[in-house]
């Protein structure tokens, strides 16, 4: 078998407080063309010490300690990193270049609307193409990620009832196959939580929802397809539950990149929902963000959106600040612009065919997996899925090797582990997302490597209980980390 | 795949989607492009947009124009870092994790604190963010900003509190600030909107002796390496946003916004933490840590809903800050202090211009310009520069003013320029 990965040096860094030596410097300031100024003098008591806690290193110092530790990461760009729900697609070369052009990375937020005419028709388009891709009437492109979408989506709900002089609906409901951030954000609203169970078959029934459909519910949060990756069948009946009973539904967007040109939200009965651009829309993760949430309405909710729009005039593009019941503001700016320039990219160089082309990829890349898997793990729900399958440990119980085994076993052959135990309601879950990006032949290897570890487990579990054996680290020890928190580097003291 | 998947065609395997639920027609989206035709229509966009790096700037206002050294963006397009995602898988994240380490215990230097997250969304998000930290520390239910906020960033406050019965107080410049012993928190901006440095010794006085926490709230993280530290003063919780430190403006984002706190506070921070550990063979490593005060483990008992947060952006400010280290931050911050006070002797001397706040600033400053902020601002465009930001909005009090913020980046000639124009109406 042909192997995705082998042994390699890997380079040991301290922090960069140990490499610190007085005097060392990675950057210099200009020359002075005004005179110097007497800070004390200026200043006086409101003046610190010098900070101590920053390092003195020099810029080839900075290149290597940097340049080494980035060694230490895996990323997508070195292979198939199937974490299930993140939707880790290639992230084309061509949205950095764009978004470093100057009119883009220098233009000014408060600048002009008249001197940044080119950033706000380009928002405003993509308003308008993420409405069409969603079936909603309206986008704000405000929020910096899913979860803050999901907080103006929220708030946009509390909006619509209390505007109703409805404000008996204080509670939400909330699958329990929900991301965490669903809860977290409504609870984060002032909303409680009322969980509604999964059926047999994992997705949403109506009449779960309808014996907990009161006029006490402002909203169902639902994700489709489901975290399970299944698409929510029921979702239009789910939809008319709810409106009948008074209610709105929130969609969250984490896997509409399952549906491009298959499916609208929006057509499916959905009233509100957000986007992952770092998902969906090709912009990268970087290492845990920044993403970009924005979120779709349809025009019931629309006197809601945060302020201030982007809106064309006869002068032009420019901003509405004139939206009297609007939730109010939620970022400092207008988001997470350098991320919405990256979307923008993504879909023009796509198109309505290369979206498409990129849903059907990716629901064909999960189905492969699964029936390449379906022998060889146990499948918690065995049914056609979208674009990630989930399969879990149980047909490995008796070897007592978990699915944090079988992760921690993957990084071995190369790969970054899919996302484990979730979702909650999968003991065990391995949560695979291949996306569209990898080709049949990357697929089989990482089948072969997933199989050998099942095998593995069989017949020497110790190797898999004590992986992973080829990194830098061995398992890393999360108890100890929190049980007496070390957050940030100190000076060792001086031995008495 | 199709044979071994067991369906006939890619179609089939969206079965699971009704019929009534399937689009029937294709998106109504530009066809696609070659990455040649991106990149002009692309270009062209650009193009429309006045940039810090053609034009004179003067505009700051919580998003400001510094120079970015070349092996920060040399690093930071390593694609194991930008194409990776948060660092859940500790042993092949260790580049991510003690990247963010590291900027925990620079971003705890630079407040004075004991504990930094690893980022929010924005500075504005953040004072949210500490608003409700607050709240929850005090168990009460009032928050009371001080008139130095950005008031983008007291709109935000406003949003975030908006569904939960709390209630947000601004007294009026120059009235008394209304703490009772109600109040969670008091927050004060440091340097202000209007960019006075304040006296925050005075502000943690007045907060803590009706036991109400001070929180500070920072736009222009460069003022960190000069003025007092926040958590010396007597700050409890220290905000703002790092987008100073090497992060284009990009418009007003991705930016990085963070929050640091005294370590008693650290399990109702919100946020992601990494912490110090060990692997089985006994060698020092990082990994995620304490996150049961998060929404993925704690979902709606969580401290904050916040998942993905700025990682890149803080990985620009760390590499910025290791460049700059000890001895750079600081001389960088006193050059844009200069700067400011090279910019505010000509305006007192120019005939149509004046300073109406007379009080200590870092590199930024109220101009009272003769006919209008507008026009003075119009006057410095056609000299090719971004003046600033006209005050009749934020503060209509001052009369017709400017506020202005001078950086690394502005030359002598260029500040002479931009003085001469702003003042430049026929009295």
């Amino acid at each position: 078998m042909k192997r995705n990965a082998s042994r390699g040096l890997a380079y040991e860094e301290d922090l960069l407080f140990e490499l610190s030596r007085p005097g060392r410097r990675g950057a210099d300031t200009p020359a002075y063309d005004i005179p110097r100024v007497d800070v004390e003098d200026l200043l006086g008591g409101l003046l610190r010490d010098d900070v101590a806690a920053l390092p003195e290193v020099s810029e080839v110092d900075v290149v290597r300690h940097f340049t080494r530790m980035s060694t230490w990461n895996a990323a997508v760009d070195l292979g198939l990193y199937p974490l299930g729900s993140c939707t880790m697609k290639y992230n084309p070369k061509v949205n950095e270049r764009v978004a470093r052009l100057p009119g883009f990375s220098h233009a000014h937020p408060m600048a002009p609307a008249v001197d940044n005419q080119g950033l706000l028709g380009l928002c405003f388009e993509l308003e308008q193409w993420l409405a069409e891709i969603s079936g909603m009437d309206r986008v704000t492109l405000q929020p910096a990620a899913g979860a803050q979408g999901e907080l103006a989506g929220i708030m946009m709900i509390r909006a619509y009832h209390e505007q109703r002089g409805d404000t008996r609906r204080q509670k939400v409901l909330v699958p329990d196959s929900a991301h965490g951030t669903n809860p977290a954000s409504a609870a984060l609203n002032g909303y409680d939580i009322v969980a509604v169970p999964s059926g047999e078959d994992g997705i949403l029934h109506p009449e779960a929802v309808a014996e907990r459909m009161t006029d006490e519910i402002a909203a169902l949060m639902i994700t489709n397809p489901n975290t399970l990756g299944l698409f929510e069948s029921h979702i239009a009946e789910l939809c008319d539950v709810v409106h009948a009973g008074g209610g709105l539904v929130y969609g969250d967007g984490a896997n509409l990149n399952a549906l491009l040109g298959v499916s609208r939200p929006g057509d499916m009965g959905i009233d509100v929902m957000h986007y992952n651009l770092h998902k969906t829309f090709s912009t990268p993760h970087g290492g845990g963000g920044p993403g970009a949430g924005p979120v779709g309405i349809k025009a019931s909710l629309a006197p809601y959106l945060p302020t201030p729009v982007v809106e064309q005039g006869p002068d032009g593009f420019f901003w509405n600040h004139d939206l009297p019941d609007s939730i109010g503001r939620l970022h400092g700016n207008h988001g997470n612009v350098g991320m919405l320039v990256r979307a923008y990219t993504y879909i023009l160089a796509l198109g309505a065919e290369g979206l498409r082309r990129s849903t059907d990829l990716a629901v064909l890349n999960a189905n492969y997996l699964l029936a390449c898997l379906r022998e060889h793990y146990h499948v918690p729900i065995d049914r056609p899925v979208m674009h990630e399958c989930i399969v879990s440990d149980r047909g490995l119980a008796e070897t007592g090797i978990t699915t944090m085994d079988v992760a921690k076993r993957l990084i071995d052959h190369g790969y970054h582990p899919p996302t484990i135990y979730f979702p909650l309601i999968v003991a065990g879950a391995m949560m695979i997302e291949p996306t569209e990006s990898e080709s049949l032949e990357g697929l089989d290897r990482f089948v072969e490597a997933l199989v050998e570890i099942a095998d593995e487990a069989r017949t020497d579990p110790e190797t898999v209980r004590t992986a992973p054996h080829h990194t830098r680290h061995r398992r890393l020890d999360e108890t100890r980390a929190a049980r007496k928190p070390i957050l940030r580097w100190q000076p060792p003291t001086e031995p008495a | 795949m199709l044979e071994r998947i067991g369906v006939p065609a890619i179609d089939a395997l969206f079965e699971c989607v009704p019929d009534k639920l399937r689009l029937d027609r294709a998106l109504d989206l530009p066809a696609g492009q070659s990455e040649q035709e991106v990149m002009q229509r692309l270009a062209a966009l650009a193009q429309q947009n006045v940039n810090a790096q053609d034009t004179d700037w003067f505009l700051g206002a919580g998003t400001y124009a510094h120079f970015l050294p070349s092996a920060v963006d040399a690093l930071i397009s390593r694609s194991e870092f930008y194409t990776a995602y948060t660092p859940y898988q500790a042993e092949i994240s260790q580049g991510t994790l003690q990247a963010v380490f590291e900027w925990q215990t620079m971003m705890c230097g630079l407040t004075g604190l004991e504990v930094s997250n690893a980022s929010m969304y924005d500075g504005a998000s953040a004072t949210a963010e500490a608003a409700l930290m607050a709240m929850r520390i005090t168990r009460r239910n009032r928050v009371a900003i001080a008139p130095g906020l950005h008031p983008h960033y007291v709109e935000v406050v406003r949003t975030y509190l908006g569904g939960l019965g709390a209630e947000v107080v601004q007294p009026a410049i120059g009235s008394a600030p209304e703490l009772t012993d109600d109040v969670a928190c008091w927050i004060v901006q440091q340097p202000g909107f209007l960019g006075s440095v304040e006296r925050l010794t005075d502000h943690a006085e007045a907060a803590h002796s009706v036991g109400a926490l001070l929180v500070v709230t920072v736009t222009e993280a460069l003022s960190l390496a000069l003025l007092q530290a926040p958590g010396d003063a007597g700050a409890d919780i220290v905000c703002g946003e790092a987008q100073s430190f090497g992060v284009p403006m990009a418009f007003g984002g991705p930016h990085v916004g963070f929050l640091a706190s005294r370590q008693k506070h650290v399990r109702q921070m919100p946020g992601r933490l990494v912490g110090e550990t060990v692997d089985t063979e006994d060698k020092r490593g990082f990994v995620l840590t304490l996150s049961t005060r998060e929404q993925h483990i704690r979902r709606e008992r969580a401290t904050s809903n916040i998942c993905t947060n700025q990682g890149l952006c803080l990985m620009i400010a760390t590499v910025y800050l290791a460049l700059l280290g000890r001895t750079g931050l600081r001389e960088l911050a006193e050059l844009n202090l200069a700067k400011a006070e090279y910019a505010k002797s000509c305006v007192r001397d120019h005939p149509q211009l004046s300073l109406p706040i007379d009080r200590p600033t870092f590199n930024e400053f109220v101009v009272r310009v003769p006919d209008s902020g507008a026009q003075a601002l119009e006057r410095a465009r056609a000299a090719n520069a971004i003046g600033g930001l006209d005050l009749s909005e934020a503060a209509p009090q001052l009369g017709p003013a400017v506020l202005v913020c001078t950086t690394e980046l502005a030359s002598r000639e260029a500040i002479d320029r931009l003085v001469d124009s702003l003042g430049g109406a026929a009295g």
